[in-house]
């Protein structure tokens, strides 16, 4: 036997025992996903448990290293663990922005104390983070973004940040407990004059408004400050290169949403089962979606394993995230198409509530959010096909 | 392994420099057509892949080939596409001897593919779409031996061919996988007649008749009625090695319109600056980059012997042609009237795009394989 031959059965054997049997069945709702932070209410006991035995282990974040909360594993490991976990339908212990989008940028970008301060309360659920990026003149134009950050010199309160301003589609600012947010610190140059700011939430001067979405959600907040102090020290990169740090996190950010491109459970193999044999026009049509989502399964594992080896383009994420997202919305209104009159339900007296059309229409906000696929195309023609004036 | 090893790189180089260099489109393609060659291809330039070993790449090392697999195979096939190299590396030295492989036949043939002396072809379709299980050819037991009757096309390379693997049917009735019988068909072989047919990319494929061809029991290749399994192995082989060619196609197409894109002036600017053109082209480069991880995941299943193996070659096939399709389909049209001129390549991609696109089953076949295979 291997030594990984060796993890896998020591992996097998823990997530046998640690795993509560509730803990692996699908996800049905929101509710199921768990999303830890200081106001958490864990849905259940196994969720709770789930969630403390992944995070004693580092593997809510099972790559980062052991000295910031992680598990250490190998790239190999962590394929295992996820094939494992996988294979007993195990699911994800936490959902986090600060997993996903936040930590990445600090391990590349923050100092040794932000790292050790912040990173392990992620990787153990403690902190849900919420991300201040787009505002409502800065969307596809993120660079243009007006929310201002003065630096002032308190000798008695302390050096600080002043910040004011309003930032929009913040995912989920009225249950987050801090944000990452990008403030302007200088009006001489677009790009060059943005940084990349941490604080909480709850600091006085912050308020946030849910925006109710047509999927009938309201997972996005506006967001405003009036005279927030930020202590000076919470700001990752130096001051006025927080443009490096964003593009940097927005590569995750668009991985992961390029993600959706594979669905659950693999392709959507789940589609066909739905079409009645009276319907050959709409099989083919999911015949032919089918071939693309399984071409962009392949994809995404060429695309990871390139990634990890540093011989991905930089850009690559936008070209990821621009075909996993349409692949996505096509997946959706197949959806519809296979449901008929049934994915028309709402609800209902008896208290059916349908995710099918809900799904549907916040599969919408896919190739919107993180950058719209005009702005992902516009990227693949600049920093890949290189066109002239792009 | 996702990526590529060091010595799969090596022969990518390898291949993409010999293509390139003496397969170019001028060098090959054009000077073959213009000649109006009855290959359609040179035995020049197959001498020169046999002297690099390629012919024999996928023959086992016991017999003296590189006993490779499908993933090399498919990374001389995409530099061959790119070059829209015309030779019978696909049919010859990758479906017909995957065919033949672990058969009496090999010991026979594997010399003359390796020294780039003996084309084989593949006669698998009757009709107009490939439908394998649907073989009608009879071939009727008499004597020790077989007599064959019936009809081929799409032969690729048919009128070059020295042995012609051909599919009949020996028991059951058109559209049973069961009954299937492979043969090694010489090409002196009584009572076989040759159209040869010259298809719109310039290469060649024969419309066989077979009027009583008289064979040895020696010449099946494998079993009786059993000859499903070396066909669906030269099948694989075929589809997934198309897919690789066709993702190479793709590449060369879009490399050329890209170049296009950076050159062509009109209303006092570089044309490559328009966004509208500019999102097709990155729309495209996607599909390409997407069209070409399928193909190599194909491949790769292939070469681990993954039952998944079936289900990507059909993916691999149905979106490498679907891909491919739409980059010659933009490279033309971004050429505008350069681009419908003969004097320029842009339009033979299109051509050998059509070919490669039906050979071995086209898009709606490869979807409806996807279809079968994932239970609706």
């Amino acid at each position: 036997m291997t030594e990984l031959d060796v993890f896998r059965t020591e992996t097998r054997a823990w997530l046998e025992e640690n795993c509560p049997p509730e803990m692996r069945t699908p996800i049905r709702s929101e509710a199921d996903v768990c999303w830890g932070g200081r106001n958490w209410i864990f849905q259940s006991d196994a969720q709770r448990h789930w969630l403390e035995a992944m995070a004693g282990r580092g593997w809510t974040v099972p790559d980062w290293p052991k000295d910031y909360g992680g598990g250490g594993l190998s790239a190999e490991e962590t394929r295992i663990l996820k094939q494992e976990m996988q294979q007993i339908g195990a699911r994800s212990p936490l959902m986090s922005f600060g997993i996903s989008m936040l930590g990445p940028a600090l391990l590349q970008f923050g100092t040794e104390e932000q790292k050790r301060h912040y990173l392990p309360q992620i990787a153990r659920g403690e902190i849900r983070w919420c991300q201040g990026y787009s505002e409502p003149g800065a969307g596809s134009d993120l660079a243009g973004l007006q929310t201002k950050a003065e630096a002032i010199s308190d000798p008695v309160g302390g050096d600080h940040w002043l910040v004011n301003g309003q930032k929009v589609w913040t995912s989920y600012a009225d249950k987050a407990d801090w944000i990452f947010c990008l403030v302007r610190t200088s009006s001489e140059s677009k790009q060059g004059g943005i940084s990349f700011l941490l604080f909480d939430m709850e600091t006085p001067g912050v308020s946030t408004k849910p925006i109710l979405l047509i999927s009938g959600n309201s997972p996005f907040c506006e967001t405003f400050f009036d005279d927030v102090k930020v202590p000076k020290e919470q700001i990752v990169g130096e001051v006025n290169k927080g443009w490096d740090v964003a593009k940097y996190l927005l590569g995750h950010e668009r991985e992961m949403i390029a993600g959706m491109g594979l669905g659950t459970g693999g392709a959507s193999v789940t589609l066909g089962s739905a079409v009645r044999p009276a319907d050959p026009l709409l099989r083919a049509e999911i015949a032919a979606f089918d071939v693309d989502a399984l071409a962009f399964a392949a994809m995404s594992e060429r695309f990871a394993a390139m990634w990890k080896a540093g011989e991905a383009h930089p850009a690559s994420p936008s070209m990821m995230k621009y075909a996993g997202t349409e692949l996505n919305k096509r997946r959706n209104e197949l959806a519809m198409a296979a449901g008929g009159s049934d994915s028309l339900e709402w609800d209902s007296e008896r208290g059916k509530i349908d995710k099918t059309p809900r799904d549907w229409l916040r599969s919408k906000g896919n190739s919107i959010e993180g950058g719209t696929s005009e702005i992902q195309l516009n990227i693949v023609a600049k920093h890949i096909l290189r066109l002239p004036g792009a | 392994m996702t990526l590529l090893t060091d010595d799969q790189k090596m022969l990518q180089d390898t291949a993409a420099g010999f293509l390139a260099g003496e397969g170019g489109i001028s060098k090959q393609l054009r000077h073959w057509r213009d000649i109006n060659c009855k290959d359609g291809f040179g035995h020049g330039l197959w001498k020169q892949f046999a002297e690099l070993g390629l012919t024999g790449i996928c023959i086992p090392e016991s017999h003296g080939g590189l006993g490779l697999g499908a993933t090399e195979a498919a990374l001389v096939l995409e530099e061959i596409g790119r070059n829209l190299t015309p030779s019978p590396f696909l049919t010859t030295a990758v479906a017909a001897t995957r065919a033949i492989e672990g058969t009496q036949h090999a010991d026979r043939w594997f010399p003359g593919i390796l020294s780039g002396e003996a084309i084989l072809a593949l006669a698998i379709d009757e009709g107009a779409r490939h439908a394998p299980e649907r073989t009608a050819l009879e071939a009727k037991r008499q004597g020790n031996g077989f007599v064959l009757s019936g009809s081929k096309q799409f032969v690729i390379q048919g009128g070059s061919a020295d042995m012609i693997v051909t599919a009949a049917r020996t028991a059951g009735s058109p559209g049973e996988t069961d009954g299937l019988t492979l043969f090694a068909v010489p090409k002196e072989a009584a009572g076989l007649a040759v159209d040869n047919v010259g298809l719109v990319d310039s290469s060649k494929a024969a419309r066989l008749t077979f009027d009583n061809v008289k064979l040895d029991a020696d010449a099946v290749i494998g079993e009786v009625d059993a000859g499903s399994s070396p066909l669906k192995r030269a099948l694989a082989a075929g589809s997934a090695g198309a897919a690789a060619e066709l993702v190479g196609v793709a590449s060369g197409a879009s490399a050329m319109t890209l170049d296009y894109l950076r050159q062509r002036k009109q209303f006092g600017k570089l044309i490559g600056e328009f966004q509208s053109l500019q999102h097709r082209a990155a729309h495209l480069y996607s599909e390409i980059e997407i069209a070409h991880a399928s193909a190599f995941k194909a491949a790769r299943l292939l070469d681990s012997g993954d039952e998944e193996s079936e289900l990507y070659v059909s993916v691999a096939k149905a979106k490498a042609a679907n891909v491919a399709s739409l980059a010659v389909r933009e490279g033309v049209q971004m050429h505008g009237g350069i681009g419908m001129t003969d004097e320029h390549d842009i339009g033979l991609f299109m051509k050998r795009e059509a070919v490669l696109g039906e050979l071995f089953g086209d898009v709606f076949y490869h979807r409806e394989r996807v279809a079968a295979l994932s239970g609706y």
